[in-house]
């Protein structure tokens, strides 16, 4: 592995990682503040992406990039007040049935919207073409991009919740909600901020994420699933963690790719003799390039068992 | 009795005195199902749309005189969700099945259509395979119900490299595949082929991907990069290949693209300027073909908005018509009797549809991508850009020997 591979997959996972950051942190949010898992989270996604694609034919990519998240963030802050609201008194498991309803109800009403295919949501001239070229290796603007947002957004989400008003009591309400509401503040109103702005942050990743992948009706199902590992891995309700599990998972799942040893390379490197007739070999074989999809559920499992808390969370049970 | 015996003389002789033309004026429901949905819905979709421009004009006249009409079912590139699209089909009328995309589904419509024939006498199914290359599908795993108008996976890169081997710059191939069982057998049939046809190329990389799930190429290309290729062969298909080549593009990575399926929707868009000169493709077609191919794939354009790419779908009808016309009937199983060994002119030259395995034998194209010209105009998804070919060569250079032990009914 050369140095000139080490940076461009360091980058590359980065960017991954932090776009990956966009999404989990929104989820982390709503989770450690209501205790709701919001399975429609990447839904939410989905929706920014499909909306600035519409938006920005109409009114441009760079207006598209502020209306569409506000939009989404106004849907999830509806979606919280007229549904999820009524149906918290019934208890966790009804909460997390109706956000499960939520995301297939957005899945096909997207679908009946703008078709089962892929839409032809592209980047705009100005986030075309190479930003730098190192090693002979150009790296995209768009990337960079994604970067830079997501970096913006961690610096304003973690002033908002440190050093404004509102981001106290956000805080508060975190850890003690009948407290906060003793005090006078109105906690459903908070909570449903926190669930419009966490859908708000979803959107934001969609209308950047979108155009620089794929936008089609899987990419909610695509992220779905490696959101909850990076929660969790992370530490539930840490914003910190999800920030440290995102990089560290967009590094590993690029960088494994790259990896063409097995274990019967590794074996056969401290010199037990592997061949075909050796018994599993099918499964000696596989290289961890072959498994880097299921890496992260890996580390979801290991972390559940080694540290139930995640890696930056405070909370035991 | 012998009066009885004498009736049923006379019902047969008039019945075969009509039965010359039985055939004309019927119905023949084609039972097309590809995915409509997911990644690949976009290749799909132009497919199903090429299906039923092909069924108006062959309507408007045909040697046979019967209508043609198609039934498009979304089999979400799932092989559990083909069987029961084909059973949907089945229920509505389709004697003919059509599918294309994924080696997969195609075994499973083959495995469904072995079982309905042997159940179902009287009501058998034919299943016309354009575009499900994996050999063997017309090897160990042929059957009498299933006729293949795509060249094989062994077929395409037995001309590929045949076209690699005087191209005295490749040094490094690198392979990148789906991981399936078509993009296994590009892989395999690479090393062999280039082994015996060019031992000094050395194959620097040997990836196989999930297929139609991967949406950012670039830690592939990264990879690639650093191995040092100069050339890429990959058998990857719609968003796949898209995706691969503006990875590619997008980092500046300067290789040659060995394709078999440059055409599909989303790659011309992907290739543009950008991979002037670096993307060829192997098929038994290109878009100027000329001809009568010219003035439908201009009609496409006009109607669709969309390139008319898989024109093999052209030659599934003129095979089907002639054998309704040889056999006299649009009964799949004389329809299939006929097909056996059956030689025509297509829009590419004189085909045949092999009696061994049922595998068409047809010449195949190298096809460079490159700026369209007065002598290639025809540009995809209006990019400025066309494939042109450089190189032709016969159905025998390209024809492989099959090990395909078919039982016949």
């Amino acid at each position: 592995m050369n140095v000139e591979f080490f940076v461009i997959s360091l980058l590359n996972g980065v960017s991954y990682g932090l776009l990956l950051f966009m999404l989990s942190s929104g989820l982390t949010l709503i989770f450690s503040m209501m205790g709701v898992l919001n399975f429609a989270h990447t839904s939410f996604y989905m929706v920014g992406a499909y909306l600035a694609y519409t938006l920005s034919g109409i009114v441009g990519f760079w207006p598209a990039l502020v209306l569409a998240p506000l939009l989404v963030g106004v849907m999830g802050a509806a979606f919280e007040r007229y549904s999820l609201r009524r149906v918290h008194k019934f208890g966790h498991v009804p909460e997390l049935l109706v956000t499960f309803g939520l995301s297939y109800l957005i899945l096909e009403v997207v679908q009946l919207v703008w078709g089962r295919s892929t839409v032809p949501y592209g980047l705009p001239e100005q986030l075309q073409g190479p930003l730098f070229t190192i090693y002979g290796t150009q790296f995209p603007k768009s990337r960079s991009f994604i970067m830079l947002v997501a970096l913006l957004m961690l610096v304003s989400v973690w002033l908002l919740l440190t050093r404004t008003r509102i981001g106290l009591v956000i805080q508060a309400a975190l850890k003690h909600p009948e407290m906060v509401e003793s005090l006078g503040h109105n906690v459903p109103r908070i909570f449903m901020l926190v669930f419009g702005g966490g859908a708000a942050l979803a959107g934001l990743a969609g209308v950047i994420g979108g155009n620089t992948y794929v936008t089609e009706p899987a990419m909610a199902a695509s992220v779905g699933s490696i959101i909850f590992v990076v929660v969790v891995v992370g530490g539930m309700g840490s914003l910190a963690g999800a920030f440290l599990a995102s990089l560290l998972i967009g590094v590993v799942q690029t960088f494994a790719v790259a990896m063409d040893q097995s274990l019967a390379t590794a074996l056969q490197a401290v010199g037990v003799a592997v061949t075909e007739q050796t018994y599993g070999y099918e499964l000696l074989k596989l290289t961890i390039s072959q498994v880097a999809p299921i890496l992260p559920y890996l580390f979801l499992v290991l972390i559940l068992i080694f540290r139930p808390k995640g890696l930056l969370g405070t909370r035991e049970d | 009795m012998t009066f009885a015996l004498k009736f049923v003389a006379a019902s047969i002789l008039a019945a075969s005195a009509t039965g010359a033309f039985a055939q004309k004026g019927e119905t023949v429901k084609i039972g097309w199902l590809d995915p409509l949905s997911g990644l690949m819905a976009s290749v799909g979709t132009n497919q199903l749309k090429t299906f039923q421009f092909f069924a108006e004009e062959f309507n408007k006249k045909n040697a046979a005189g019967v209508k043609f009409e198609i039934i498009g079912i979304d089999n979400k590139l799932s092989p559990q969700e083909t069987t029961s699209a084909l059973r949907s089909a089945q229920d509505q009328g389709a004697r003919y099945i059509v599918q294309g995309n994924g080696s997969g589904p195609a075994l499973a419509i083959i495995d469904a259509v072995e079982k309905n024939n042997a159940r179902n006498p009287g009501k058998e199914l034919l299943y016309l395979n354009y575009a499900a290359v994996d050999p063997d599908l017309t090897n160990s795993k042929c059957s009498y119900w299933q006729y293949r108008f795509d060249a094989d996976t062994s077929m395409k890169m037995e001309a590929l490299t045949t076209y690699m081997k005087d191209q005295s710059e490749i040094k490094k191939v690198y392979l990148i595949n789906q991981n399936y069982s078509h993009g296994q057998q590009v892989s395999k049939f690479a090393k062999e082929n280039l082994k015996t046809k060019r031992p000094d190329i050395q194959v620097v990389g040997d990836d196989l991907h999930p297929l139609a799930q991967v949406r950012d190429f670039s830690p592939y290309i990264a990879k690639i990069k650093a191995s040092g290729a100069d050339s890429v062969i990959t058998g990857n298909w719609g968003s796949d290949l898209a995706l691969l080549i503006k990875a590619a593009n997008d980092s500046g990575l300067n290789v040659k693209f060995y394709t078999y399926y440059a055409v599909t929707t989303g790659t011309p868009t992907a290739m543009g300027a950008a991979s002037d000169g670096k993307v060829y493709q192997v098929g038994y077609a290109h878009y100027n073909m000329g001809g009568e191919m010219k003035k439908y794939a201009d009609d496409f354009k006009a109607k669709f908005n969309d390139d008319l790419y898989t024109t093999d779908i052209y030659t599934v009808f003129q095979a089907l018509t002639e054998a309704f016309v040889k056999a006299k009937s649009t009964d799949p199983v004389k329809v299939a009797a006929a097909m056996e060994g059956m030689k025509f002119k297509s829009f590419n030259g004189d085909v045949e549809l092999r009696k061994a395995d049922h595998q068409i034998q047809q010449g195949l194209y190298i096809a460079k991508w490159e700026k369209a010209s007065a002598k290639y105009p025809y540009s995809p998804e209006n990019t400025g850009y066309t494939l042109a070919p450089v190189k032709y060569y016969e159905a025998y250079v390209s024809s492989t020997p099959t090990t395909c032990q078919m039982k016949r009914p």
